[in-house]
């Protein structure tokens, strides 16, 4: 056997005066880490299984179970790292790419956490929102340029279609196939509950999710899986997928272990092939190219729904921006490059693209100054953590978030970013039916709608210290936003002045 | 009347129910005191084959035929609920005979005990609150 | 409204609960020949070995009469039943009226005929509370015990002795133990138990004289013995009924609502008939919970109700001496036989039905069988390897699990 360089990099610390032998650890670690040793009639635990997803320690009736990091260490070294180490010891072993999941990970700028919000003071009144309206009600999907009106002068209904949020929330694209069934249940059922969105990622959408559509958008990507006129019928708007934050400009690959019979109909591929999706679009090369397939789909649903294009931040996303927003599409989606993923080239999702901050604030401003920002709503992800953070994306300009990490994380996910080993112990990532059930979707949907709803209330109770009744009046409302410890470059892109300024 | 209901399509044959329940019937404060090193005899237990697992316990019937064939009167149903009066039992085993679930069975005294829905334990039953997925609900139908 | 009850026991009790399911107020009056509070006559036993006391063993609590309104007459014969004018009389002179009457006479021990028997001081029958009550008094500790009939009331009773003395002999003309209730090879199992446990057994074999006491066996032998228990079976009290020409058998002749083949007048309990469904046969059932369910069964109908009883088989749950045994049905057809280390285990599998079971040692869940034999369930809807292994309702389809458990039952 060849020497295992691997040291493990986490540890299963159990108060032995508290475990009670109940052994749920162990049936519920996929990962086999938890044993019972009968000879000694005590548990014991395999680290170098572990993840870290903390299942054991949720479920253990008596609290014996903590997860630490080993403190097994290297030589100190600022050049080269732990971490840098074990992954060259990693790829000496396999030859191959590594592997990761959900979102980068790396401590880049989150610029979110650098922007400060206003306070109304004595010059302009707060708003009590327990006693006053507060509107959260948000419309996206162009917006026409003028009021035009017939020859009687009534009004003419020039707005193209749009979609309607109770909130400026939705869920990202995340597909079956990636996310279990149950997780999907969860998501079209809070959807629907909330209002607002959620999003069937490249993935299709399951027979028994059709009556979800009125709050589902489809997506249609480079692989085009599950794409036909009922799936198209079925939404609420169309989705074209260019590019995810988490890897931007490669494609995706579902393993064919992972298309079971219930999939391979959904994706409409052959069970048990691998489903490859292209880095590119092969029938899109230019702006010309994209218009073509955007009212292609509009053909399609016969004008009635709007159309989205998402695209993953990238350095010259403003420029692409404004060759979409003349392509016909309704909305434009832009993912940060904090977004998740179910799998992902490790060097890929941890140093592609940019942050989703800057990409909104150069995108907005970009389109103000062609004078095309009506054409297309803005929507924005790729880590949006926290009402705060949803807050600050309007005011810097984007008119909704998509929110899928955050969702996940309200499911049960504890980012242990494993999510490409398809043994998700919390039933989010996996397709295996043991670990699928562990996701009650009657459970699951009421966190999210819970998640959400709390949301809500933070929203509205931040609108109101800023003396702001309406999501309308506060998007691109970049005067409510301050920036602290930030450079004059960072501060010029993201358009907003320093704290004290 | 409230009932406990199981639907298999949740359960995960995680065990804890029946954890809770030698917890919660145990008298004992704390968790770790009433089942460290104890063989527990849950009132609700679980069957599982592969991947199938589900918990049974007392369906409480409206017509039960181990309160009409139990020969010392210890069973008794009071407003749907199944009790057992364990200074009257004998241990005699003609529920267990009569029981079409299986879900009477012997304490730790000799004389049965089964599922009494937590009358006694105050609240909703232990197994249902300690369900992770909730597999096992207390509810009107 | 008159309801009268002739019996305090399990079937009257059945009865009492039946009619206060939908009369709550109709005067009910329940005539006993004994004199205690309604009490449960297979815990005698256990009376006698301490496991439960006088009080304790009462079938319901002391307010029962009062709270289902019930006169209660004790220590009271009815003497006999005028079915044209329906009253009831009793040894005490009464006259009591009935519009609808329960017959649950029970049962009484048999005695044979046994030469000799006259010149036995005092032998004891073991059926009432009296009789335990007398048997407690006349043993000590390391009397010797003779018991004539090997089967349950023999058995139990021999039990409930074997923590004062060891000295006890079993005598039954059957060439098993427990003959109406096991089969050969269990009840070799369980005699081996027995045995073990210092029972002295002389199968085959019956008293030939009684000298005292000694009592001379057909095969030779000889025992001395200071306390004779006779517990050869026992007879239904059938002659109430008889006398006014109601249809009997060897019991009480009964239809599905448990009325006799006289109007107004039902039967239940240990004096009646019952169609055991596991072998399609008529037989008298004296179990506890047939009393009590024919006994709620029959108070259902006399409170005007449309109740049917049609599920009775034989079936008991008994321990001895630390071993648990339950047996249900009828053993007729292809036998199963499961073993392990501490359980012997064997079904009767007849026209793709369960139609009977022994199980000594592990008896846990045996219900899950006895519910297949009284639902005829049709073996092959389940999975009967799973359910033969131990009984379970994993055998089951989902379907049906999921009306098990998932509805209201």
């Amino acid at each position: 056997m060849p020497i295992n360089f691997i040291h493990p990099e986490y540890e299963v610390i159990r108060d032995f005066n508290k475990c009670i032998k109940c052994r749920v650890c162990e049936r519920q670690c996929s990962n086999e880490v938890h044993k019972l040793d009968p000879d000694h009639n005590i548990m014991t635990a395999d680290d170098s299984k572990c993840v870290c997803c903390h299942r054991c320690v949720s479920v253990c009736p008596t609290k014996a179970l903590k997860i630490v990091k080993s403190d097994h260490t290297f030589k100190t070294n600022s050049n080269w790292m732990p971490e840098t180490i074990t992954e060259i010891y990693r790829q000496a072993e396999s030859g191959g790419v590594l592997l990761s999941s959900m979102g980068n990970p790396k401590p880049f700028p989150v610029y979110w956490d650098k922007i400060l919000i206003n306070a109304s003071q004595v010059t302009n009144p707060s708003i009590d929102p327990l006693r006053e309206p507060m509107e959260t009600k948000t419309f996206l999907g162009a917006k026409p340029n003028k009021i035009e009106r017939d020859k009687d002068g009534r009004l003419i209904n020039n707005l193209p279609p749009q979609l309607e949020l109770t909130l400026p929330i939705m869920f990202s694209a995340m597909s079956y196939g990636s996310i279990s069934y149950n997780a999907h249940e969860s998501l079209a059922r809070a959807a629907r509950e909330l209002g607002i969105y959620y999003n069937t990622g490249e993935g299709g959408l399951h027979e028994d999710f059709y009556q979800y559509g009125a709050n589902t958008i489809v997506q249609v990507a480079s692989g085009r899986f599950g794409v036909h006129k009922g799936y198209l019928d079925a939404a609420a708007a169309v989705e074209i997928k260019m590019g995810q934050g988490a890897k931007p400009g490669i494609g995706g690959h579902l393993p064919g272990t992972k298309i079971g019979s219930d999939i391979s109909k959904t994706r409409m591929i052959p069970e048990g092939t691998d489903a490859i999706s292209p880095a590119p679009h092969h029938d899109i090369y230019s702006i010309e190219d994209l218009r073509q397939l955007v009212y292609s789909l509009k053909e399609a649903t016969e004008y009635k729904k709007p159309v989205i294009v998402k695209i993953a931040a990238v350095h010259n996303v403003a420029a692409i921006a404004s060759g979409i927003a003349r392509s016909g599409a309704d909305i434009i989606s832009i993912d940060g490059f904090r977004g998740g993923t179910g799998a992902a080239p490790t060097r890929i999702r941890d140093n592609v693209g940019i942050p989703i901050e800057l990409a909104l604030a150069s995108v907005d401003e970009r389109l103000r100054a062609e004078g095309i920002r009506g054409n297309v709503s803005l929507v924005i992800g790729g880590s949006v953590r926290s009402s705060t953070d949803v807050v600050k994306a309007i005011a810097l300009g984007a008119d909704a978030v998509y929110i899928g990490t955050a969702a996940l994380i309200a499911l049960g996910c504890h980012l242990c970013r494993s999510c490409h080993t398809g043994l998700c112990n919390w039933g989010i990532a996996t397709q295996k039916a043991e670990l699928v059930k562990r996701l009650n979707p009657e459970v699951g949907y009421t966190r999210l709608v819970n998640l959400i709803t709390a949301w809500r209330h933070e929203i509205t109770e931040l609108m109101g210290c800023m003396g702001i009744n309406s999501i309308e009046a506060l998007k691109g409302n970049r005067l409510m936003l301050r920036g602290i410890g930030l450079n004059e470059k960072e501060l010029e892109i993201l358009g907003i002045k320093h704290a004290g300024e | 009347m409230k009932r406990i209901y199981v639907n298999e399509k949740w359960c995960l044959g995680c065990h804890l129910c029946e954890y809770y329940c030698a917890f919660a019937n145990s008298n004992i404060k704390n968790m770790v005191d009433a089942l460290k090193d104890v063989t527990i005899r849950p009132r609700i237990k679980i069957e599982e084959l592969q991947s199938i697992s589900f918990a049974v316990s007392c369906r409480h019937c409206e017509e039960p035929l181990c309160v009409k064939g139990c020969i010392s009167g210890a069973l008794t149903i009071k407003d749907g609920v199944i009790t057992i009066d364990k200074n009257k039992c004998v241990g005699c085993y003609t529920c267990v005979l009569s029981c079409p679930y299986g879900a009477v069975s012997p304490s730790d005294h000799g004389v049965m005990q089964k599922c009494e829905l937590c009358t006694q334990n105050g609240g909703e039953p232990a197994c249902v609150k300690g369900c992770i997925n909730k597999a096992i609900v207390f509810e009107e139908r | 409204m008159n309801y009268v009850i002739i019996g305090n026991s399990a079937a009257g009790i059945g009865c009492v609960e039946g009619i206060r399911n939908i009369d709550k107020d109709n005067r009910i009056t329940i005539i006993s020949d004994e004199a205690q509070h309604t009490y449960s006559r297979p815990l005698i036993s256990y009376l006698l070995e301490g496991k439960t006391d006088i009080n304790r063993m009462k079938y319901r609590p002391d307010d029962f009469y009062k709270n289902n309104k019930c006169d209660i007459k004790l220590s009271t014969r009815v003497t006999s039943i005028d079915n044209e004018k329906k009253t009831v009389s009793t040894d005490k002179d009464e006259i009591i009226p009935y519009d609808k009457l329960l017959v649950a006479t029970g049962s009484r021990a048999f005695v044979p005929p046994f030469n000799g028997l006259d010149s036995v001081p005092h032998y004891h029958t073991f059926m009432k509370l009296d009789d335990a009550l007398a048997l407690d008094n006349d043993v000590k500790e390391n009397s010797r015990i003779f018991i004539i009939g090997a089967g349950l009331i023999g058995l139990k009773c021999a039990e409930s002795l074997h923590y004062k003395t060891k000295n006890i002999i079993i005598a039954d003309l059957a060439e098993r133990i427990l003959p109406n209730v096991l089969d050969n090879e269990c009840a070799s199992i369980m005699q081996q138990h027995l045995e073990e446990k210092g029972f002295t057994f002389m199968l085959a074999d019956s008293v030939e004289v009684f000298e005292g006491k000694t009592a001379k066996m057909k095969s030779g032998k000889t025992i001395d013995f200071d306390v004779l228990i006779i517990a050869v079976g026992v007879r239904p009290n059938t002659e109430l009924v008889k006398a006014i020409g109601g249809n009997v058998n060897r019991g009480i002749v009964i239809d599905e609502h448990c009325n006799t083949s006289l109007p107004d007048i039902y039967a239940a309990g240990d004096c009646t008939e019952s169609y055991d469904i596991s072998a399609d046969v008529t037989r008298i059932l004296a179990i506890l919970p047939n009393a009590y369910i024919q006994g709620e069964c029959a108070g259902k109908n006399m409170a005007g109700s449309d109740c049917i009883f049609n599920k009775a088989i034989p079936m008991n749950a008994t321990g001895l001496l630390g071993m648990h045994m339950i047996t249900a049905g009828s053993y007729d057809g292809v036998t199963h036989i499961v073993k392990s280390d501490d359980t012997f285990k064997k079904l009767f599998v007849k026209d793709n039905r369960l139609v009977g079971y022994i199980i000594i040692g592990d008896v846990l869940r045996a219900g899950i069988y006895t519910a297949l034999i009284r639902n005829k369930t049709p073996l092959d809807s389940i999975d009967f390897e799973l359910i033969k292994d131990k009984p379970q309702l994993m055998a089951f389809s989902r379907t049906d699990r999921a009306k098990f458990l998932g509805s209201v039952v």
